[in-house]
């Protein structure tokens, strides 16, 4: 009976292709705007994600506002790892645009300054050479270690360990080469030129550190390590508007939530457009019901109960909401590959979305086609037979 | 068994009132072939539908098997109507868009028929009725008198044990006429009760008895055949 029931539903949608179309419009529409939007907040707060989880969830960064005319030192920061258990490594970082010359060739670098440590924090690899060492910092040496496209754009190779470049006129010798590290939220190391603190604090006129990087000794530690800094920080200053502390674990977890209440709006929207279209397929249902009326009564008159009149329209709305929403699912699939195409990004959707999407235009389908199904299982046989 | 008492019906259209059956009773066996004869607007189908459970009577009492119409519910008239009732309109009433067999595997399909069943036998019942080259015809692609045939086709597939015939020959020649009449004494031998509407005394003359309504009012004919 269901099969029958569905054959029917078949031969009456494809009977009136043009109109079964632009009823479908309404879901295919609200289906592809939802799929479409949710794919893309969620492929883009998850690429967000993972570049903050590759700077690693276990690292703080300390930001001082305002010296109060106590100048954090290099000494006093170095001393935390010692101080504290929860941290591991502390790095002070000095950075500022600047342009790098070779006699021939000039590029836009970033001078970071900072300690030896800054490897440990930050995890890098070198590809050559070696990183800053401890009397580099000392002696104010004029060496840098340097990242892969500054090298390229500086000599048009990587094998730079020895070679000298000039910034301000001061001669720097590279000691090491970075490997390439991804893009980041943060920057990337890659046009970076990483030299000792002490000779970055003097370049650039500082006045003690005004910014460090310290890794957790754990990272089950990171809020004792955030703690420990506060109080630190707090004692040094007397103050606690004078510092900030960013910690990178929180702020996943407010991206987390972010993209929550994000998903719940576009659930939102979605909800609404999906009403939108079976508004339309109700419409379109009555319709259809009303000028099916001596139809309906021919049915009753050899035979069928309400229960199959009743099934057969409701099947017919269930059949074009699904065909509406799978073929919504159809043109967002397309959709998101055209974007991601455009926009150099990959885009996807995610099954859950998909299922999600197809299911609740089946519900409205179903809901939006009890209406007038009933009005036709309700009508009058002889009075059905009775119209033209 | 079919029981009318005090039967009728009335339209009232802008005040004027017509009484398309006024105080009509009746009874018919099992197994009886009888034809209502009665000019046009007479109120022939009228009573054919209230007797088809199509319709129901603004007053009187309609006996079905022993048990008052009122007393069946919605399901049971649609079994009724389905398994029982052989139905040939006035006016074929085809599904336009469906081909001559599906109208006529229509009723079978109701019936919950395996598939392979529903289509021979409705095969059957198109050849039976000399439409065996027109079965993937629509409606609007038969004659008057083919269509009538389909009709009479969807009413018999189903072996029904009333038939209720509205004009079953009044689009059809004299030759095919006296076939599909050929067809309803058969039906009547095998058991069959068969109540035939015609305007037509010729006709009517196959049947053993008959019944003459005029404006609305049934009364018997004596049987002189
Ligand atoms: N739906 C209706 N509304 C108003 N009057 C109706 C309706 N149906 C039938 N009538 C009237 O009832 C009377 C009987 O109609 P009915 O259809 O039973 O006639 P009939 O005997 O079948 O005629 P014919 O031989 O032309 O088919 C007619 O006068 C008709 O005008
Ligand atoms: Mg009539």
């Amino acid at each position: 009976m269901l099969m029958q029931s569905f054959r029917m539903a078949f031969s009456s949608i494809t009977s009136n292709k043009m109109r079964s179309f632009l009823t479908m419009l309404g879901i295919i529409i609200g289906i592809m705007a939802v799929v479409v939007l949710v794919s893309i907040v969620t492929s883009a707060t998850d690429s967000i994600m993972g570049e903050l989880d590759s700077l690693g969830a276990d690292k703080l960064t300390v930001t001082v506002l305002n010296q109060r005319g106590l100048p954090l030192t290099l000494k006093e920061v170095s001393g935390y790892p010692d101080e504290y258990d929860s941290i591991a490594y502390v790095a002070p970082t000095a950075r500022q645009s600047a342009t790098a010359k070779t006699s021939t060739k000039e590029a836009d670098a970033m001078i970071l300054g900072t300690t030896s440590s800054y490897m440990e924090v930050e995890d890098l690899k070198l590809q050559a050479g070696r990183f800053l060492k401890s009397p580099d910092l000392e002696n104010n040496s004029s060496v840098a270690v340097i990242g892969p496209s500054l090298a390229n754009d500086l000599f048009s190779t990587v094998d730079v360990v020895g070679k000298t470049f000039y910034v301000g006129g001061r001669g720097f010798t590279i000691i090491g080469v970075l490997e390439t590290a991804g893009e980041s939220l943060l920057g990337s190391t890659n046009s970076a030129a990483i030299v000792p603190f002490t000779l970055a604090e003097r370049m650039f006129r500082l006045q003690g550190i005004s910014s460090f990087t310290v890794k957790a000794a754990d990272s089950t530690l990171v809020a004792e390590a955030e703690d420990d800094l506060k109080h630190a920080m707090t004692a040094r200053f007397k103050d606690e508007s004078s510092f900030s502390v960013l910690n990178q674990s929180a702020l996943l977890s407010s991206l987390d939530s972010i993209q929550g209440t994000l998903t719940l709006m576009l659930g939102g929207i979605a909800a609404i457009s999906l009403l939108v279209g079976g508004i339309g397929i109700m419409n379109i249902m009555l319709v259809s019901v009303a000028e099916r009326t001596r139809e309906i009564g021919i049915r009753k008159a050899i035979g069928a109960s309400r229960k199959r009149i009743l099934t057969q329209f409701l099947i017919e709305s269930l059949v074009l909401s699904t065909v509406g929403g799978l073929l919504g699912l159809l043109v967002s699939w397309g959709l998101l590959g055209l974007v991601s195409y455009v926009m150099d990004a990959s885009y996807t959707m995610s099954p859950d979305v998909a299922v999600l999407a197809v299911v609740f235009s089946m519900v409205v389908g179903l809901i939006f086609g009890i209406n007038p199904a009933n009005k036709a299982a309700k009508m009058p046989p002889i009075e059905a037979l009775r119209t033209e | 068994m079919i029981e009318m008492k005090e039967i009728s019906k009335v339209y009232s259209l802008g005040g004027e009132e017509v009484h398309a059956l006024d105080h009509a009773s009746l009874r018919i066996a099992d197994g009886e072939f009888v034809a209502v004869i009665g000019p046009s607007g007479s109120g022939k189908s009228t009573l054919m539908n209230i007797m088809g459970c199509l319709d129901t009577a603004d007053s009187g009492e309609y006996i079905l098997d022993d048990m008052p119409i009122e007393d069946y519910s919605e399901d049971d008239l649609a079994r009724i109507r389905n398994q029982k009732i052989g139905f040939v309109f006035q006016s074929f009433n085809l599904l336009s868009k469906m081909s001559a067999l599906e109208n006529v595997e229509l009723p079978l399909i109701y019936r919950g028929l395996r598939s392979r069943e529903i289509h021979s036998r409705a095969a059957d019942a198109l050849a039976l009725m000399g439409l065996a080259d027109r079965m993937k015809h629509k409606p609007t692609e038969l004659s008057g008198g083919q269509q009538q045939r389909v009709a009479i086709a969807r009413a018999l597939v189903t072996n029904p044990s009333l038939i209720l015939a509205d004009e079953p020959t009044g689009n059809l020649d004299y030759s095919t006429g006296q076939e599909i009449m050929r067809l309803f004494e058969d039906l009547h031998e095998a058991g069959n009760t068969v109540v035939l509407i015609t305007h037509d005394d010729n006709v009517a003359n196959a049947a053993p008895r008959r019944i003459r309504i005029l404006d609305g009012r049934v009364t018997e004919e004596d049987s002189t055949c």
